[in-house]
């Protein structure tokens, strides 16, 4: 009887080393960690053995889905308000109403008709994603003149964010090449000639 | 023995319970492992020619016939090559290769230019030399080396000046994205300097459709 009795006072298992343990890992988690975006759209970026990091900040990433919809993205939120008042003064009949703006702001990327933008922006944070997926940045001319997508490039380029904007184009693997001409004649046409196309690393014999 | 017994308890008394805070921690390591992501995406340089035509037209024949390959990128995951350049009334200069080492890598490495020298073969073993060099000498900084690589990419290795590669990379409208990356992704393991993405003019596309190449 004794000798069980000592042994219950042994279950203690000391958590001390565990806990330790833990506390790194999460230090470790902390730190080295950046959140994972909310991006509209699922992109598989294909491989290459490029080892040339994306630029951390004053990146304008363009997302392009298999389809080929087009979706901008600005690394600092702060500045989607100042970007979409650009677009405001260039393109008529775009109010918002504060809730929307407010809604327009907090998306990591976007992509959406101005046509279609008031509609969208009603709805619940939630729904947005799923409604914008449909759509994408027109990037067909208007009347001759700059496209949609053109006029969003140029708003990102002209607020405060943009004084030394980089372009990271993220298209996925499958990917038509006609849009991705597209898109990058039309930045050609901006004079926005270099771009940092997004990847995932592979090995070299692959 | 009962003694023994007390004394001990009262030892274990002073012990803290840590099981909450590692349950805690368990918790926020769960959170913080799923709602982040660890690594950067990795991501290759591409400066495009201006669309001014002016600028565009002042650089083109500048190298000699032999140091140039066309790339044609169709649909598929086909990928077809022209030596030179391109004739395009006869369709038999185009000559199809796979993606990959065995494809268009060994196409791109073999070239012989018409003094029967290979540059990227040689260019590549002096870029082998400088990154086993890199990985010797842990002193030698990124800028050093970038510019020590842009020179071997020029084709001013040790011994000497040597011709280098113009690639000329020409993706259909029904070749996909993953196509262009991989294709630039072989300039950069090939250590080609002198690429440019063209657009497909009139004339490649007869010479594509003579050959029935979608």
């Amino acid at each position: 009887m004794g000798k069980v009795k000592i042994k219950k006072a042994d279950v203690w298992i000391d958590m001390t080393p565990m806990s330790d343990v833990m506390v790194l890992l999460l230090t470790f988690f902390m730190l080295t960690s950046t959140f994972v975006k909310n991006e509209a759209v699922k992109v598989n970026t294909p491989g290459s053995v490029s080892e040339i990091k994306v630029p951390e900040t004053e990146v304008l990433q363009i997302l392009v889905d298999k389809e080929g919809k087009i979706f901008l993205g600005l690394d600092k939120p702060g500045y989607m308000k100042e970007m979409l008042e650009n677009v405001q003064g260039q393109v008529t009949g775009l109010d918002l109403a504060p809730m929307q703006v407010k809604n327009f702001v907090a998306l990591a990327s976007f992509g959406m008709p101005v046509s279609e933008m008031s509609n969208v922006l009603k709805h619940e944070a939630s729904d947005i994603n799923e409604l914008q997926k449909k759509m994408g940045i027109p990037t067909d001319s208007i009347n001759g003149g700059m496209s949609e997508f053109q006029i969003w490039v140029d708003a990102a380029r002209n607020s405060s964010f943009g004084s030394d904007m980089k372009i990271a184009i993220k298209a996925d693997a499958a990917t038509p090449y006609k849009v991705v001409k597209k898109m990058m004649s039309e930045l050609q046409d901006m004079s926005e000639n270099r771009y940092y196309l997004i990847t995932s690393l592979k090995k070299e014999g692959e | 023995m009962a003694k023994k017994k007390a004394s001990r308890q009262k030892k274990a008394e002073t012990r803290v319970d840590f099981t909450p805070m590692v349950d805690m921690m368990m918790l926020l390591i769960t959170f913080f492992m799923l709602c982040t992501s660890l690594s950067k995406p990795q991501s290759m340089q591409l400066t495009m020619p201006s669309n001014d035509k002016n600028v565009a037209e002042q650089d083109r024949g500048a190298t000699k016939a032999s140091q140039t390959i066309t790339l044609y990128l169709a649909g598929n995951d086909a990928v077809y090559h022209v030596d030179g350049i391109p004739e395009y009334d006869n369709p038999a200069c185009l000559k199809k290769t796979t993606w990959g080492a065995d494809g268009l890598r060994d196409v791109l490495i073999n070239h012989k230019t018409e003094e029967g020298y290979t540059p990227v073969k040689n260019i590549k073993a002096s870029k082998a030399l400088l990154d086993a060099e890199r990985a010797k000498d842990k002193s030698m900084t990124d800028s050093v080396y970038n510019a020590r690589l842009s020179k071997i990419k020029n084709g001013e290795l040790e011994t000497g000046k040597v011709p280098v590669l113009t690639i000329i990379i020409k993706a259909m409208d029904t070749a996909s994205y993953k196509n262009l990356v991989d294709a630039l992704d072989e300039m950069q393991i090939c250590a080609i300097g002198k690429y440019v993405i063209d657009q497909v003019n009139d004339d490649d596309m007869r010479l594509l459709n003579a050959a029935g190449i979608k």
